[in-house]
């Protein structure tokens, strides 16, 4: 049966942002493995010319006049943040500060 | 007071709109329900004293002569998906702990509207990534009529609460067969409306491209009713048909005469690589011999790609939903978890990691590995014409059928722990709904019976896109003839 090694699995939670344990890149690894081996049924299916389907209905977007509605005040969007001041998203420093580089 | 309980969404609200009870009444009636059987583990959330002051509103506006709507005072409960304003909504995840939108969906502020209390939020499977209720990561729900079984998923708490009578319906979303797999497992009507039906503006995404916002009931009228309140277009999604909603209520008398209806070929076990319960395919035979009866013609169709539906819809679906799950960064809302002095990709990392479960990290990794660059195109592209070739079967059929029925799940309701094990046979419960959504289509599913151990067995009908007010007409001409509907659970946990 196939499964992915710990290294592969590694570097697709990275891609997804997941800290994962060994254990758990172990278990997700084998069952990833064992699912796919399932998908590769689709491999005997002829799909020569065919259009892949992006949608569930076939739809044309609708444009709308460009007019300022009201909508949800800054306050209350990032009233429900885990941290938040004066109306901004707090998150932990991305770029570092000149005096950082120079010490 | 019980039978009131019972009394479904269209007798209600003519009781209360005639005063031969007070919203108010029936909202208190909901609520000691719902606390009497908090052991089902179908409610997430109870909020009393929004529900009762809400039907005190109601109530004082019917005093005054005003018309609070066509479903005045009648107590409803979400699927916990739903977003509602001041009212935690948490998808059954971890992450979204504590999450109080700042605002309504469409489908709620439309049941509002029309006069609905809403009662609270009900249990369900992790971001709607499930086939049991069992991928919760609040509570376990269980079933009606047998508490050691799960209730389907991943509407089962909807499901459940409406069968068990501590709702008088429910709203859920069908991805895969979310709607119509519990309301089978539970005895119940469940209606998944054609894509882009019901406006998905405020439901929490999980597959853009399958999601859909639908009714769970205990009879086809309340499903009626509950789909024309919710359904139509809405400027807030783009993906919204726009199209005349129907009064669907007028659909249910058409009757069963001049129907014509597929039964597919490959919905069978040596097709799709299951097992079928022979009573639960003993039960879809005979409810085709009474929609014959009733004046149905029958014949079999051909959905030559159906048995790639699973495969298909396991890699779209979750492609999609790694993508929609990527805002919960711990950074907008709900929680956020890190060692102090965590860097941002640390807080993604942890944040995700600790409070994602099972399932949907599973999901996630699968779909993050089918859109890698260099997996693209064997997996998630070949998937998208796969689903076009799905779609193209479903297209031929409907130029000589008006319907397409097979049973709503292979089984009848397993029991609880019985496939927590292997993802592979979990996915297995969605084999025969995953068609409809990944062409687009409406879908019902009705009670067809009982296997002899008593537990409820549910018939799928599929119709072309639009083409609710068939299923409706189909539905409840079986639902007249048969009787089956609206059969009560024992109350196993009444105190």
């Amino acid at each position: 049966m196939k499964t992915l090694t710990r290294e592969e699995t590694r570097a697709v939670a990275e891609l997804a942002r997941l800290q994962l344990s060994d254990a758990e890149l172990d278990t997700i690894g084998a069952e990833l493995g064992q699912i796919l081996e399932h998908m590769e049924a689709l491999a005997e299916v002829d799909t020569e010319g065919v259009e892949p389907m992006t949608h569930a209905v076939p739809m044309s977007i609708r444009p709308r006049s460009d007019e300022v509605e009201a909508s949800l005040s800054a306050g209350r969007a990032v009233g429900a943040a885990p941290d938040a001041e004066d109306d901004f998203f707090r998150v932990p420093r991305v770029i570092e500060s000149r005096g950082e580089e120079s010490s | 007071m019980s039978d009131l309980a019972f009394a479904g969404v269209a007798a209600q609200a003519d009781k209360v709109r005639r005063k031969d009870v007070s919203a108010r009444e029936l909202t208190e009636l909901y609520l000691a329900r719902a606390e009497a059987h908090s052991e089902l583990g179908a409610y997430l959330h109870l909020e009393p004293e929004g529900a009762l002051t809400r039907a005190g509103a109601i109530d004082r506006a019917l005093a005054e002569g005003g018309d609070p709507g066509p479903l005045a005072g009648v107590p409803i409960a979400l699927k916990d998906i739903l977003v509602t304003e001041g009212m935690t909504t948490t998808a059954g995840s971890k992450i979204l702990d504590g999450w109080v939108p700042p605002y309504d969906g469409t489908a709620v502020e439309r049941l509002r509207r029309a006069g609905a209390v809403i009662l609270g939020k009900l249990n369900m499977d992790e971001f709607a990534m499930g086939s049991s209720g069992e991928n919760s990561s609040r509570a376990v729900c269980k079933n009606p009529w047998d508490p050691q079984r799960v209730p389907g998923g991943s509407s089962g708490g909807s499901a459940a609460a409406v069968a068990a009578g501590l709702c008088a319906a429910s709203l859920g979303t069908d991805t895969g067969g979310s709607i119509r797999q519990p309301a089978s497992f539970c005895g119940i009507v469940g209606l998944r409306p054609t894509y882009g039906r019901v406006s998905r503006y405020g439901v929490v995404a999980f597959a853009s491209s399958f999601d859909q916002v639908g009714p769970l009931a205990r009879t086809t009228e309340d499903a009626a009713l509950l789909l024309e309140t919710i359904a139509g277009p809405d400027p807030r999604d783009a993906t919204s048909i726009d199209a005349p909603v129907p009064r669907y209520r007028d659909a249910l008398n058409g009757g069963a005469k001049g129907l014509t209806i597929g039964i597919p070929d490959e919905f069978s076990a040596e097709h799709l690589g299951t097992g079928f319960d022979p009573e639960v395919e003993r039960a879809v035979d005979e409810a085709r011999r009474v929609l014959e009866r009733e004046g149905a013609a029958v014949r079999s169709i051909s959905l030559p790609h159906s048995r790639y539906a699973l495969p298909t819809y396991y890699l779209l679906a979750p492609a999609e939903a790694s993508s929609n799950l990527a805002r919960y960064d711990g950074v907008r809302y709900g929680r956020r978890d890190a060692e102090p002095g965590a860097g941002l990709g640390a807080v993604y990392g942890e944040t995700r990691g600790r409070n994602f479960g099972p399932e949907v990290k599973r999901r996630i990794m699968l779909g993050t590995y089918a859109l890698r660059s260099g997996y693209y195109d064997a997996y998630y592209l070949k998937a998208q014409k796969v689903r076009s070739l799905i779609a193209r079967d479903f297209a031929r059929a409907f130029e000589d059928v008006d319907l397409v029925l097979s049973p709503t799940a292979p089984t009848p309701a397993f029991p609880i722990g019985s496939r927590a094990d292997s993802p592979l046979d979990m996915y297995m419960a969605d084999v025969l709904t995953l068609s409809c959504n990944l062409a687009g289509l409406p879908g019902i599913s009705v009670p067809c019976g009982f296997t002899q151990n008593g537990l409820p067995i549910g018939m799928q009908m599929l119709a072309p896109a639009l083409g609710e007010e068939t299923l409706l007409r189909a539905a409840s001409a079986y639902e007249r003839a048969s009787g089956i509907a609206g059969a009560r659970p024992p109350e196993v946990f009444h105190g």
